[in-house]
């Protein structure tokens, strides 16, 4: 479909480095608006309701940006602006041709500060909050980098030019990778039966959890942070597919996105122990079942 | 058009009330009315909300929480008193513990008499609410402009100093 010559060639300039990253800085933020405003749509709609407008998402970050600015402690704005340009950096890597490590490392950094944030503000319910974003964190790390190691056995590259640009698509040699990778996908999006750290449904138990003590812009930051993130973790999937199979990539992607909402929409939120157990049975059963039979193909 | 009044946040608080109109609002979120088609949400959180609705008559031993609750959400913000409990203490209101409507403790921009209040009534006062709460935006934009062209103001006048 794509002339794989001219693909490497272009992905080998160094100028597509620049055009990914800066695709990514300003694109990113209304691509996942749209997806988060389909998603709520869609949400509504398996609900049997109307659902609220798809620019939904950004009429809620501009509102938030017009609130008073009520702090409980200056350190929060600090981590939380921090939380956020370590998400866009981690983006970056990853649209420019970065290490797939490195890029990894940034978005498991990004998370900290905004757990160090959610702690800095001594409040009960945000500790609760951070304490289980802890927890998902631990839990879906060893899956991203299994499956950084599966795209590399199967490329021979952890940078993701490199790997986008390979002739067979690498979801054929590692589909357990990807399905784990859909796994924690649910604990990535924060969505049911893993959206333990924060949640619309936890009222009773957690008030708002991770984001109880930020409001207004802070708030605002850690939405948009939410719309680069989204779109990095679609990124991360399309490395899956590449550039031998773009369309069926995206499809798939958007597929998997459904049900994720499917599952949402259907489950009840889990508790921390089996968010935490099933995320890493399925790293040990799929992640190294289908890495020890790709050592043996190889 | 703010973005306030496109996506007003609720918190809800049921003060004393016999749980008829806490019904009611909850029915607000249901398919059949679905005021998320407005953007609204119902948040468990002040620091996240925009209007407070509170149901039922305050009590002596609610006063307080309301208060706090209302001293939690950031500016601009907006109470509404729904049912006639909220509104002036019902048939509560000569009971020795009972202080009267919420506007007793705080502020209320929009009262929702019934009893119980049907959601068409709640949606209808929300939306009222929103007029206000957009009058209360423009104003509280121009004080924070004008507090920050003083603040500033204050800086030049303290770098001169030294």
């Amino acid at each position: 479909m794509i002339d794989t010559a001219t693909a490497s060639a272009f992905f080998t300039s160094g100028i597509s480095q620049v055009i990914g990253a800066l695709l990514f800085i300003l694109l990113a933020p209304l691509v996942g608006g749209i997806i988060t405003g389909l998603d709520r749509k869609i949400t509504a709609r398996m609900q049997g309701r109307v659902g609220p407008p798809v620019l939904q998402p950004f009429y809620d970050i501009k509102k938030l940006f017009e609130k008073e600015k009520m702090v409980v402690t200056t350190a929060e704005n600090f981590w939380v602006f921090a939380y956020l340009v370590f998400i866009v950096i981690s983006g970056m890597l990853l649209f420019a041709n970065s290490d797939l490590l490195l890029v990894i490392f940034a978005l498991t950094l990004a998370h900290v500060f905004l757990i160090l944030g959610a702690y800095s503000t001594g409040s009960p319910y945000a500790h609760v909050g951070a304490e289980r974003e802890l927890i998902a964190l631990m839990s879906v790390e060893p899956m991203i980098i299994v499956a950084a190691v599966g795209l590399y056995m199967v490329t021979g590259s952890f940078e993701t030019y490199g790997i986008i640009v390979s002739s067979t698509a690498p979801i054929l040699l590692i589909p357990c990778l990807f399905i784990g990778m859909v796994y924690i996908l649910t604990v990535k999006l924060g969505k049911s039966p893993f959206d333990i750290a924060t949640s619309h449904h936890a009222h009773q138990e957690l008030v708002k959890g991770l984001t109880t003590e930020f409001s207004g812009s802070t708030l605002g930051m850690i939405e948009i942070a939410h719309l680069y993130e989204l779109v990095f973790l679609l990124g991360f999937l399309f490395l899956f597919f590449g550039l031998a199979a773009p369309l069926i990539g995206i499809v798939v992607i958007a597929a998997v996105y459904l049900l994720e909402i499917f599952i949402d929409n259907a489950a009840s939120r889990a508790k921390w122990q089996f968010v935490f157990k099933g995320c890493w049975a399925i790293t040990l059963v799929l992640g190294f079942l289908n890495l020890f039979a790709l050592y043996f193909v190889r | 058009m703010s973005g306030l009044t496109k996506s007003p946040w609720i918190i809800h608080y049921d003060a004393s009330s016999c749980n008829g109109c806490d019904i009611e609002v909850l029915a607000c979120l249901t398919p059949l009315y679905d005021v998320e088609r407005f953007g609204i949400l119902n948040t468990g959180n002040p620091k996240h909300a925009d209007i407070f609705v509170v149901t039922g008559s305050v009590n002596e031993q609610n006063r307080q929480v309301i208060k706090n609750i209302y001293d939690q959400m950031p500016k601009p913000n907006v109470v509404i008193g729904v049912g006639i409990c909220a509104c002036s203490g019902g048939v509560f209101k000569e009971c020795y513990n009972v202080a009267g409507g919420v506007g007793q403790v705080i502020p209320v921009d929009v009262y929702v008499p019934g009893c119980s209040v049907r959601p068409e009534q709640i949606i209808d006062g929300v939306v009222k609410a929103l007029g206000i709460l957009e009058e209360k935006r423009a104003a509280f934009a121009a004080e924070s402009k004008k507090g920050t062209d003083t603040g500033a103001n204050a800086d030049a006048k303290k770098d001169g100093g030294n």
